[in-house]
């Protein structure tokens, strides 16, 4: 396969003029090369994971597009951050890694990017529309911008979103082409209970079944109830891009490209299908995290970050009650300001919740202790916790996570699992 | 008696080192410390085993999109693998190396090909071009 660049493009690629630009198209180039595109295609949006914190390099980059002149061409989202801005006492790292941090985020809104500060974009307003093309990072996000908007991203990595949002077009391969859209495998669901597809935790946990058996094939799911909810769908996605490199998934019946399992799978046969089992559930779940006995030390709610109806469905769940652990809730502004505004924020705060924004408790030191059990109903926690913080974790809905943090210590709902 | 293997060379260039062949598909950002360059996903069959040196050969990747970011770190450390064998192009890995080259520091070969051959114990050695020579296991 021989890329075929535009002139403008390829004048890009060596414009001293604009050396940021430049490095971006380059790179650009260089990743279409060996995805084997043809050509590169143009993006309208793009949603950027590369504002966060690994490591010095990361600084370096962003700050030689800045010192280069680049600017972004398309409307950019930023994904969480290493620092909580409006309360940087609560990321216990060192000065340099403060300094640092903070230096890659600066970069970023120079190069015009918006400061959304979260893994969720898709419930602060960046909606593309259906068909549209956009550049996304962060795993979650991904999946969710390809199956419930029905855009059309590929799976961008750190620094080449943003080069792609610098210079407005993209490799045209992988999930930017219709024909790889296509569902390849069949997760069938139809023999679980009804009870159990109701049940929230069931979402990451299904996640974590289709990320396994999918690898990067697309997958559909039949059997589910046509109204899952929107925040169901995001745990889903988010537990499916951690155990595998799941970019998109189709839901029969509800997902846009999917209204029926012929459609998702472009009339074709699928290649497998697969009848989940309650047993192969129950093993998933395990899977996610057992836990140490009834040991618990904190709960960790909001992979991606917890919506505004995640965040009153909690309160409702806490009602008069205080918790005996702490309990971290990771959000982005759009929640914080509209649950300020009627007084929730405060009310949960006196319960013992701590609002953790524009970051989480997995990409930067915030977490106590270095060891520990931490309690989620998020499957990317679960996958998470153990390499990213120390915590063993443990895998509840959000009824056992809260019924956990006021007892301190870990109960769970088992017999809805049977 | 040695094998040799053509593979497509993704990001060219010449490495040798000992083979370390995963026994299933990794997430390098919370799998692999970028200051060790030891795989700490508590799951996964390799973990503790350091990549730094290594002719690191992948089943595929799997997971977070950040997996570039430590590619660099991994690279700026010199905790990097000596070269990656791929058994799936993907743009994660490799695009933490082609932003190490614009930063001015070392890149990596990162090299396509089929993967039953490589066992961990062997020799590689990659040429330019992406040859790679294969020596028997220990």
């Amino acid at each position: 396969m021989v890329l075929h660049l535009t002139e403008i493009e390829r004048a890009w690629a060596t414009d001293d003029a604009s050396a940021g630009r430049a490095m971006a198209m380059r790179i650009v180039t260089r990743a279409a090369e060996f995805l084997g595109a043809e050509n590169l295609i143009k993006i309208t949006s793009a949603h950027i994971d590369s504002c966060l914190y690994h490591g010095d390099g990361g600084v370096y980059f962003a700050e030689k597009l800045v010192e280069g002149g680049a600017g972004i061409m398309v409307p950019a989202t930023l994904n969480a951050g290493a620092l909580d801005l409006g309360n940087p006492g609560v990321i216990a790292a060192d000065a340099h890694y403060r300094d640092m941090a903070r230096r890659q985020m600066d970069a970023y809104l120079v190069l015009g990017c918006q400061p959304t500060w979260t893994c969720a974009p898709y419930q602060a307003g960046h909606r593309p529309a259906l068909g549209a093309q956009v550049a996304w990072g962060e795993s979650n996000a991904i999946a969710f911008v390809n199956s419930v908007l029905g855009a059309r991203s590929e799976r961008y990595g750190d620094f080449l979103d943003i080069c792609c949002a610098v210079t407005g077009c993209a490799p045209d391969v992988g999930l930017h082409r219709t024909e790889n859209r296509r569902a390849r495998l069949v997760l069938d669901v139809s023999d679980l209970s009804p009870a159990l597809c109701r049940l929230d935790a069931f979402y990451p946990v299904l996640g974590a079944i289709l990320g396994r058996e999918a690898g990067d094939l697309v997958g559909v799911i039949t059997g589910l109830p046509s109204d899952i909810s929107e925040d169901r769908l995001k745990a889903l996605g988010a537990a499916a891009a951690s155990t595998g490199a799941v970019g998109l998934f189709h839901v029969a019946g509800v997902t846009p490209e999917a209204a029926t399992v012929s459609d998702a799978l472009q009339g074709h046969e699928p290649e497998a299908t697969i009848n989940v089992t309650v047993e192969m559930v129950r093993a998933a779940r395990d899977g996610l995290g057992a836990g140490i006995g009834d040991q618990l030390d904190c709960i960790a709610l909001g992979s991606p970050h917890f919506s505004e109806p995640e965040t009153r469905e909690l309160a409702r769940l806490a009602a008069d009650e205080t918790f005996r652990v702490p309990v971290y809730v990771c959000t982005g502004r759009h929640v914080i300001d509209a649950i300020a505004a009627d007084g929730l924020k405060e009310i949960l705060e006196a319960r013992g919740v701590i609002f953790v924004i524009d970051t989480c408790v997995v990409v930067t030191p915030i977490l106590k202790d270095i060891s520990g059990v931490l309690m989620t109903n998020s499957g990317k926690f679960a996958h998470y916790a153990k390499p990213n913080t120390g915590y063993t974790p443990v895998f509840g809905s959000l009824a056992d996570c809260v019924k956990s943090a006021v007892v301190g210590h870990v109960v769970r709902e088992e017999a809805i699992w049977a | 008696m040695g094998l040799t293997l053509q593979a497509e060379a993704i990001i060219d260039g010449a490495a040798a080192g000992p083979v370390l062949r995963l026994a299933e598909p990794i997430s390098f950002w919370g799998g692999v410390d970028p200051l060790s360059g030891k795989i700490i996903q508590p799951t996964h069959p390799d973990c503790g085993v350091s990549i730094a040196g290594k002719v690191l050969v992948l089943p595929g990747t799997i997971g977070s999109s950040s997996s570039s970011a430590i590619m660099l770190e991994l690279i700026r450390e010199g905790m990097a693998p000596a070269a990656i064998i791929l058994s799936k192009a993907d743009a994660i890995l490799a695009l933490g190396a082609v932003v190490a080259g614009e930063l001015e520091l070392p890149m990596l070969p990162v090299l396509r090909c089929d993967i039953d051959a490589f066992e961990t114990g062997q020799w590689a050695e990659i040429a330019e071009g992406g040859i790679i020579r294969l020596g028997e296991a220990d």
